[in-house]
């Protein structure tokens, strides 16, 4: 067992972890992070995708024990005072999910991408969330709502 | 509370914002693998690396030895006391059904089949023990290619002497419904066209997003189950019919689902275990699969070899079209079973006018995992079918392919029609939405640019792609399921209660998943009772709130749960007015009900039905006779099957040079009838359209020649991403249904249905002209490539081995490596 201590949307933890614990396994088991979910087993669903450190991480691909020391930030920890964050009012004004269960990766890779580039093109917005797949929409509303946060309120989107 | 003068507008074409969102975007979700409970143990399944062996031995006494398990069980162990994995629907009297032990003792049929399971105290240490459990097999020769399996000559169970489960024929000139098909084609041969095909419907996967998890909790009077299904309800039947358990002593929920697709349309082996393992030890216990768990576990779909022969007139009128399909069942029949070619048989003379029909199926077992409903399950594989022939047909004739569909589909002033099939299609237009569509596409441009770049010789060819579809869908009559040995109704139910303070809570048996139900039918009920949308509460997906239902597949939650909450509403309004009439003193006659409140005729008096619904909870003052209470309870079964259509159009640049098929342009319009939120039904038609697009050009269950899937996960089943797509041009054309309340049909698998054959028909009018003459699914650039470029029939048929790797020093070449380790 190892001890690690870290912040995941913005409360301290500490636990002891094996060290093979997979950060997804961390959130989900012993933090009860359920909104964040494990849809493959090969980094390629992207449907754990979380913040480290404020950048997209699969957190299926991250040890908890790497993560000791830094700043996680999940689906739940998004919203602010009750106030979605804009990505997220997004995907439900444009329809951008469906089942809901790639919703929480894929809202925090859109995230990232917009930090990344606040202003994208629709073929940018698509090569950004190549890393998390989706089986019910079709993408073609998920790029909508990326392209309408970026559209309505770049400058909140733009903010963790 | 008091109606308002101003007359709301209806809720019903609203395109609301779902209510389902804000717990899925914020992560407050119930998915099945979330739940934790007291002293709730993990199981791990022991899965056969064989596709056909005998099991010879199990020894599980190092995993029981293993830190924290509890215990290990195998099939000897499960016995007779584990049940049977059903088939609903047999599809004749005497099909040759495989008995289906969830874990079976003696033999496993496929390869990922369970052979042990071991149970401890965290997934982690189930796991790691698992690896523990030494299994010896005795290898079995096993059947395999579909084709020679269906000739007997490896049997995937031997004791059933066959592998060829049934044959189901529908012949229009046996059932008088149309002519004889040999006349036709006999006809045809000497003084018209014959068009004989042989078309590949590939293994897909479902791959719905969320794995499948299972959670029992035996402690309690009830048992209950909560589990990532599309179908809580069947669930239930059949866990009380195989087990012998009361079903008055079980309770399945479907808490948030992550998609299913007909993925979860199934009686599963490991929900089965899992409900055995909990009685057993007596604690709860959960099993969650690993993606690649439900790869080659979770059952697949489509997998047939289609041989059509079409009879034409000489100027290209269609006389007969004769079917014949070979369907792969995989190792066990499931739920549905046979039942998924079977409902093609309605659906290949599709929108069209011919004179005679035959279609012939025989479902084959074969030693690889079990094939049964996805996404439109059955009518994509016959869409397919006929929507190639008439392209073909255009080919041979040298006319438009939108013109020859032309010459040959139902008027719009025919309806409704009956097909050569024998089905009654009550309503559509098909010259409306073509027109519609080619509009929208400019067709016209568009061939213009394919011939310019023909003649240029530009090394980005062009191809146009059609797919004039319809289905059917809103399962079932329950009439007709009986006819057909379907092994229940096709009814659903609703209940309306009016709380007392104003709420109304609605119970469906339909079972959402991703769909938007408490959303849509929130609209309806809304609309029909004159409440606010937001003051409606759709619940769903436990057996103890929902008691009756039939659950999610087949398009049918709107046009039959939709129409049993009209009917549950209706009966609301019923029993209010007599007490409405009471409380104002008026006769029952002279009431009437509009937008919520029943008024007096000719006065200004009236009274709300929420404060009627109050009225009813406090009993104080009720006409004499009256049972107090205004809560109604409805089942519905539907008069006819739904028959949405559509015409889509697909626009397909294939790069000569590297075989790449691109998307251009992407056109549908669909008519479902009247639609209840626009927005949801775009997204059902964009995720259809994906899933069908996806068959196409990316998706296959590959399997080596020992029987193992080498597509076995998402590295190697290529499921599309957002960078592979394009956005989708949408729109509709409305003809109501007649034979429901609302109009609706059915549009959650009309997009997959109509888009695969809309695509390959595309990418080979970009490359006929290179003589090739078709080209197998998936269309991958590889496959596109050697159809131009090389002598490789149809591009070359997909090899049966997994992806060579680089290094061949590494281990993980063979892929029964390590097995009984």
């Amino acid at each position: 067992m190892t001890k690690i201590s870290l912040t995941v949307d913005g409360t301290q933890v500490s636990d002891d972890v094996e060290p093979r614990m997979l950060l997804v396994q961390y959130l989900r088991e012993k933090l009860g992070k359920t909104g964040t979910v494990i849809g493959c087993d090969t980094s390629n669903c992207g449907a754990c995708t979380v913040h480290l450190d404020g950048r997209s991480v699969k957190s299926c691909n991250v040890l908890a024990v790497q993560a000791d020391g830094h700043e996680v930030t999940t689906i739940e920890g998004l919203a602010h005072d009750g106030d979605l964050h804009p990505v997220q009012e997004a995907f439900r004004e444009c329809h951008g999910l469906q089942c809901g269960f790639c919703t929480p990766g894929m809202i925090m890779q859109s995230v990232d991408l917009l930090n990344d580039n606040p202003h994208p093109s629709e073929e940018e917005v698509r090569v950004g969330l190549e890393g998390n797949l989706c089986r019910c929409t079709g993408y073609h509303n998920i790029v909508k709502s990326v392209l309408y946060a970026a559209e309505h309120s770049s400058e909140k989107a733009g903010a963790q | 509370m008091t109606a308002t003068a101003e007359r709301p507008a209806p809720e019903v074409g609203k395109d609301r914002r779902r209510k389902e969102d804000q717990r899925l975007i914020t992560g407050r979700t119930h998915w099945t693998d979330n739940i934790t409970l007291p002293g709730m143990l993990h199981l791990a399944m022991v899965r056969s690396p064989f596709a056909h062996a005998k099991i010879v031995s199990i020894d599980t006494a190092a995993a029981q030895a293993a830190t924290n398990v509890v215990a290990v069980f195998t099939g000897k162990d499960l016995g007779e006391e584990q049940g049977v994995n059903a088939n609903a629907w047999p599809i004749t009297t005497e099909q040759v059904t495989p008995n289906h032990q969830p874990m079976p003792a003696e033999r496993v049929a496929f390869a990922g089949e369970i052979v042990a399971v071991v149970v401890a105290r965290t997934a982690a240490e189930a796991r790691d023990a698992a690896e523990l459990v030494d299994v010896e097999y005795d290898e079995l020769p096993a059947a395999l290619d579909l084709r020679e399996s269906a000739e007997d000559k490896v049997l995937a169970h031997p004791e059933l002497g066959t592998n060829k489960t049934a044959f189901w024929q529908l012949d229009s000139a046996a059932q008088g419904s149309g002519g004889d098909v040999e006349e036709a084609i006999a006809e045809a041969r000497a003084n018209g066209i014959v068009i004989e095909r042989e078309f590949r419907q590939q293994r897909l996967i479902p791959a719905f997003m969320e794995p499948r998890s299972t959670v029992v909790d035996p402690t309690g009077e009830q048992i209950t189950m909560w589990s990532a299904t599309q179908i809580p309800h069947i669930l239930r039947f059949l866990l009380a019919a195989t087990t012998g358990v009361p079903e008055s002593k079980i309770r399945v929920i479907a808490p948030d689902v992550g998609g299913g697709f007909g993925g979860k349309l199934q009686s599963t082996p490991e929900e089965w275990i899992t409900w055995f393992v909990a009685r057993r030890l007596g604690k709860p216990c959960k099993y969650t699969e690993t993606r690649s768990e439900s790869l080659v576990s979770a059952h697949h779909g489509r997998d047939q070899w289609q041989k059509l022969t079409l009879a034409a007139t000489k100027e290209g009128r269609v006389t007969g079209l004769k079917v014949d399909l070979l369907a792969d069942l995989g190792a066990y029949i499931g739920v549905v079973g046979g039942g998924v070619p079977v409902l093609g048989a309605w659906m290949f003379n599709a929108i069209y006018k011919f004179d005679a029909y035959q279609f012939n199926c025989t479902p084959v077992l074969t030693n690889k995992a079990w094939v049964d409903a996805y996404r439109g399950a059955g009518r994509p594989e016959a869409t397919f079918g006929i929507e190639r022939m008439m392209d073909e047909l255009a080919v041979e004739l040298g006319k438009d392919p939108l013109e020859v569909r032309e010459m040959n589909w139902i008027k719009h002033d025919e309806f409704p029609f009956t097909t050569v099939a024998g089905m009654t299609y009550d309503s559509g237009n098909y010259e409306a939405a073509t027109a519609k569509a080619k509009e929208m596409f400019g067709y016209d441009e568009l061939r213009a640019e394919q011939r310019a770049r023909r003649e240029a010789g530009d090394p980005v060819q062009l191809g146009i792609g059609i797919s004039t579809f319809t289905e059917m869908c809103g399962l079932a009559p329950s009439r007709v399921l009986g006819s057909l040995n379907y092994g229940a109704g096709g009814w659903e139910h609703a209940t309306v209660r009016m709380l007392p303070t104003g709420k109304v809570e609605v119970i469906t048996g339909a079972s959402a998943h991703g769909q938007g139900h408490e959303t849509a039918f929130s609209q309806i009920v809304a609309d029909r009772l004159g409440v606010p949308f937001e003051d409606v509460e759709i619940l769903h997906g436990d057996t103890q709130v929902s008691h009756k239902g039939l659950d999610t597949y087949g398009s049918r939650s709107l046009v039959v749960g939709g129409e049993a909450l009209v009917l549950a509403a209706d009966k609301v309004i019923e029993r209010a007015k007599p007490l409405a009439a009471h409380l104002l003193e008026a006769n029952v006659d002279d009431l009437e009900f509009s937008e919520g409140r029943f008024s007096v005729r000719g006065t200004d008096q009236g009274i709300g039905i929420t404060d009627v619904a109050l009225a009813a909870f406090a009993s104080h003052n009720y006409p004499e006779g009256m049972e107090p209470g205004i809560d109604a309870e409805a089942t519905y079964d539907p008069v006819n099957f739904s028959f949405p259509h559509g015409t889509h159009l697909c626009a397909m640049e294939i790069d000569t040079e590297t075989g790449r098929a691109t998307m251009r342009k992407y056109v549908c319009v669909d008519d479902i009838g009247n639609i209840i939120n626009p927005l949801i039904v775009s997204g059902q038609v964009h995720g259809g359209l994906m899933q069908g697009i996806a068959q196409a050009l990316f998706e296959e269950a590959v399997y080596d020649d020992a029987g193992t899937l080498v597509s076995g996960s998402f590295v190697d089943y290529l499921l599309p991403t957002a960078a592979d797509t394009i956005s989708f041009d949408i729109d509709h054309t409305t003809s109501p249904s007649t034979t429901n309340t609302l109009g609706t049909k059915g549009v959650g698998e009309a997009g997959t249905i109509a888009s695969t054959p809309a695509v390959v028909n595309a990418v080979l009018d970009a490359i006929r002209q290179f003589g090739v003459e078709d080209i197998l699914m998936p269309c991958t650039p590889e496959r596109v490539w050697k159809a131009i470029h090389t002598s490789a029939p149809k591009g070359g048929e997909t090899e049966g081995a997994a992806m060579p790797h680089f290094d061949e020093s590494e281990p993980g070449q063979s892929s029964t490596e390590g097995a009984g380790a």
